[in-house]
């Protein structure tokens, strides 16, 4: 039958041609979502040249990594984002050193222990707290520590409050990297006789490490670019204060809001730069974690 | 990301059906017919299980010291907390109401989310569907870079690149469109851009890689079967997406979209610098300005101090609480269904 | 060291589903029993239950009595992380740990275990790592990761990790089903050297393996799809290859069907 068809004249065509009607609808779809993508592409673009064109130019200045602002007028520009860094920093590591092992002990549970109600409701709720806003979580720190305890504002009272926003992130992707790891490898270490503890401690955590790194540094990039807690719970200073426990102290965030209300040249210069420090900060941060999921143990996919 | 946490539920665990046998143990060689009991598993599990238990915690702590802080102030409120849209909390006697807010917030958010939704699905099948393999993953890159970018930052750029630029479409849409409720006069003037619309667009930008992220993740997901089951029958690219990859991840897209609403409705900062103050009630306009929740409260922070006002503040804070839990909770009961049938 | 095993009135569910019923069977010390069966029927599941490993997966559960040297590993009081250092397990797919080193691997268990010296633990890996025919081919290279090895030399670096905490019971789960016919060959001569010092048990789907490398074997099969899996016999390799007693076994062993 086949080769009686062959043997005919090639009047009809080998192949079925498309209708005009979808080959237009395919070309429009095509066209559509890749100029979804360009549209994408705008805002960054026109967002981070403006940010780069705006600011690079304090960012070489002398003083912008070594000074504060201590005895600046707010019209010279002079000093630099030195005690916000340190702020930014100080509260962002002092949030991670709290979130990151209760963040890590929580996958644990809700991956290797966690069954029934209790892990249902964990799993909830960490959906929900990744979903507070950081105002509503920097309100409850504020009628926490200081409505209720009586406590100051302080640096301190941001990074709790960054906790709550960080917890979350580090336990779902801790929650990831840990079910990634092969269950051979757990039924391997039990058959040697060594007990569970020790086989999530010395051979599940060590197989998913890059991998929860990885997850803590995102999340730390995250919680460095909020403002809304040291908006609520920690005053501005133009100078340097280490002490995290008392006092005012700038952050990055902090440093921007502030003198996004000074309208002379030298508060603008210093809004773009400290916005690009910013920027560059969160990204060095987002780098380091890529970096380090190369050297995970697990392959992904 | 919540798409994934019941993918794989088969924990470890395996003291359930074995009763008191693997409960506890002897660190040492066992003694047989003693009850054993291993410490170091023991004080293990009720660590990790404590970790656990403090983000159910959390959760209680946060709506039960809002709630409490915020009864004195709506008790003392002398007006209605859920009609009036005037906010004042100084002078002794409070007048607070979350009309305007609650008008602002859902407006910017609704808008944002109009913007994000359809850009969003189309990125995400660009970079899982259209974009050629070995750009795909530096396309993916530069859309997550945008998530690096600090809210204030957009915020700053929103206010003093974006809001200007978009003027004159506002004057059109404005004059052009002036009849219909949502785009009229608004109670601020439309100099700088200083209003709702501005602050949906830059909502809309911010909610990109959030939606997208998801979506992309899902649609990765679909089953390779299926997209070749659909190609070998001869359809189109577009046909083959629109009869496997759109029908496998509607719910997960969906989902993330909500996760997205959440995030725009307590972004504080950006909306803050934005939004200029409004001095007459909103006309659920684009060209409103106002508050949204959380930049009322943010703008007010630096005088928290009497318990009294700063408890109305508090209230509302307990109001955007309450709204996020639950656009989560349906985001969440959108994603989950799925999961547990695959 | 070595010792003996029994299994008596075994019955294993999954959740409601019953598995495997009334298995009840006794492995003599160095000795090497053979399970034998068509898919599903049960003789993976059996052998995960000599030494508790079963209850890993969740809604396992067990009933009857498994004998070590006449001591119940299912007792009130055991400890199943006694009972798994005691009695060895071998994988289908090699899983050497992939963040240690090939002798990281081979003394894991005695250092998670809390042994500390490093002579001791130096002297035991090389001893394993000889005892499982790899010494030769690593020897030089002990701080490499062990995944870094060919399938075949990491299933024999599992075996040498599962000898190293000197184990009285040595079970292998279809140890080649994963490996290439060479590497099944040296597998299969290191059971045949092992058996000098342990009672081993290995679940194979392969026939000839079964012929080659046990002393006894065990029949297993299932009357239906849904059936819980049941011992058939089990009795001397030579005879149940050459004379068996069922008609199942005969059938399975010529080939009629499985």
């Amino acid at each position: 039958m086949t080769t009686t068809e062959l043997e005919r004249p090639a009047r009809p065509p080998v192949f079925h041609h498309l209708s005009t009607g979808r080959k237009a609808r395919n070309h429009l779809a095509t066209v559509l979502v890749s100029l979804a993508f360009l549209i994408a592409l705008v805002p960054l673009v026109w967002l981070l040249a403006t940010v780069v064109i705006k600011g690079w130019r304090a960012l070489v200045s002398p003083d912008w990594f070594t000074h504060s602002l201590k005895g600046v007028l707010p019209d010279q520009f002079a000093g630099g984002i030195y005690h916000a860094l340190y702020g930014s920093l100080a509260q962002a590591l002092v949030c991670a050193v709290i979130a990151v092992p209760i963040g890590i002990l929580a996958a644990i549970y809700l991956v290797e222990y966690g069954r029934g109600w209790l892990a249902r409701l964990t799993t909830f709720m960490v959906d929900i707290l990744s979903g507070v806003p950081s105002i509503v979580a920097a309100l409850f720190i504020f009628a926490l520590w200081i409505s209720t305890f009586g406590l100051e504002q302080s640096a301190f009272a941001v990074s709790l409050a960054l906790v709550l926003l960080m917890l979350p992130v580090v336990v779902r992707s801790c929650e990831e990297m840990l079910r990634l790891v092969p269950q051979e490898l757990r039924e391997a270490s039990y058959a040697l006789g060594i007990p569970k503890w020790k086989t999530i401690v010395r051979v599940v955590l060590p197989t998913a490490l890059s991998g929860i790194v990885t997850g803590s540094m995102l999340a730390l990039a995250r919680v460095l670019g909020e403002t809304a807690p040291v908006l609520v719970l920690v005053g501005y200073s133009q100078s340097i204060n280490f002490n995290i426990f008392d006092g005012n102290m700038t952050s990055l965030p902090l440093f921007i809001y502030n003198q996004f209300t000074n309208p002379t040249a030298a508060g603008q210069l210093r809004i773009w730069g400290a916005a690009l420090t910013l920027i560059l900060l969160v990204m060095l941060f987002n780098l380091i974690a890529t970096v380090i999921s190369r050297f995970s143990a697990i392959k992904t996919k | 990301m919540s798409m994934k946490d019941e993918v794989v539920s088969r924990p470890a665990g395996q003291e359930r059906e074995t009763g008191s046998m693997m409960g506890g143990m002897g660190e040492q060689e066992q003694e047989r017919g003693e009850r054993p009991k291993r410490v170091g598993d023991r004080v293990f599990r009720y660590l990790t299980t404590t970790s656990g238990l403090v983000i159910v915690v959390a959760i209680v702590l946060i709506g039960f010291f809002l709630l409490i802080k915020a009864v004195p102030s709506l008790l003392a409120d002398s007006t209605n907390f859920l009609t009036d849209w005037r906010f004042d909390t100084t002078g002794g006697k409070l007048a607070f109401g979350i009309r305007d807010m609650l008008v602002v917030t859902v407006l910017s958010s609704l808008l944002a989310l109009v913007l994000a939704m359809p850009i969003s699905l189309g990125i995400a099948l660009f970079l899982t569907q259209y974009a050629p393999r070995s750009l795909a993953r530096g396309f993916g890159y530069l859309v997550d870079l945008l998530a690096a970018v600090p809210s204030v930052v957009f915020g700053l750029w929103g206010v003093l690149v974006l809001g200007p630029a978009i003027e004159p479409v506002q004057r059109a849409l404005n004059a052009g469109l002036g009849w219909f409720p949502l785009f009229s006069d608004g109670n601020v003037s439309l100099a700088g851009g200083g209003n709702i619309f501005t602050a949906g667009v830059v909502l809309a930008v911010m909610l990109l890689p959030i939606i997208t992220s998801v979506t992309r993740e899902v649609f990765r997901q679909t089953p390779v079967n299926q997209i070749e089951g659909a190609l070998a029958l001869g359809a189109t690219k577009w046909e083959m997406v629109r009869t496997t990859v759109l029908p496998f991840g509607k719910s997960g897209f969906i989902a993330a979209s909500m996760l997205g609403l959440g995030r725009a409705l307590g972004e504080t900062i950006a909306v803050l610098m934005i939004l200029h103050t409004a001095t007459s009630p909103s006309g659920f306009s684009f060209f409103d300005g106002g508050s949204t929740f959380a930049s009322k409260i943010a703008s007010a922070a630096s005088e928290f101090s009497e318990p009294l006002p700063t408890g109305a503040f508090i209230a509302a804070g307990l109001v955007l609480f309450l709204l996020t839990f639950v656009v989560n909770a349906i985001a969440r009961s959108i994603a989950k269904p799925k999961k547990e049938k695959a | 060291m070595a010792k003996r095993l029994d299994a008596k009135d075994l019955n294993i569910y999954y959740g409601k589903f019953q598995a495997v019923a009334e298995v009840t069977l006794a492995v003599p010390p160095r000795n090497v029993t053979a399970f034998i069966g068509p898919s599903g029927c049960g003789k993976s599941t059996v052998l995960r239950t000599l030494n508790r490993m079963h209850e890993v997966t969740p809604g396992a559960r067990v009933e009857g009595e498994v004998l070590l040297d006449g001591e119940d590993i299912y007792a009130g009081g055991v400890d199943p992380v006694d009972v798994r250092r005691t009695i060895g397990m071998v994988f289908q797919r090699p899983n050497p740990f992939p963040t240690m080193s090939i002798k990281d691997n081979v003394i894991a268990g005695l250092r998670l275990a809390g042994v500390r010296d490093k002579s001791r633990l130096d002297e035991v890996a090389e001893r394993a790592l000889r005892g499982a025919n790899l010494w030769n081919e690593v020897s030089d290279r002990l701080n490499k990761p062990g995944g870094s090895l060919s399938g075949g030399q990491q299933q024999r670096l599992c075996i040498a990790r599962a000898i190293a905490v000197q184990p009285a019971v040595l079970l292998m789960d279809e140890p080649c089903s994963a490996l290439d016919p060479i590497s099944t060959l040296a597998i299969e001569d290191l059971i045949a050297e092992l058996k000098k010092e342990y009672t081993i048990v290995i679940v194979t789907h392969n026939m000839q393996q079964a012929a080659r490398v046990s002393d006894q074997t065990a029949f297993f099969n299932l009357a239906g799809v849904g059936q819980p899996g049941k011992l058939i016999e089990i009795d001397d390799t030579e005879k149940i290859f050459s004379n068996p007693g069922q008609q199942a076994t005969e059938d399975y062993i010529s080939g009629r069907f499985g």
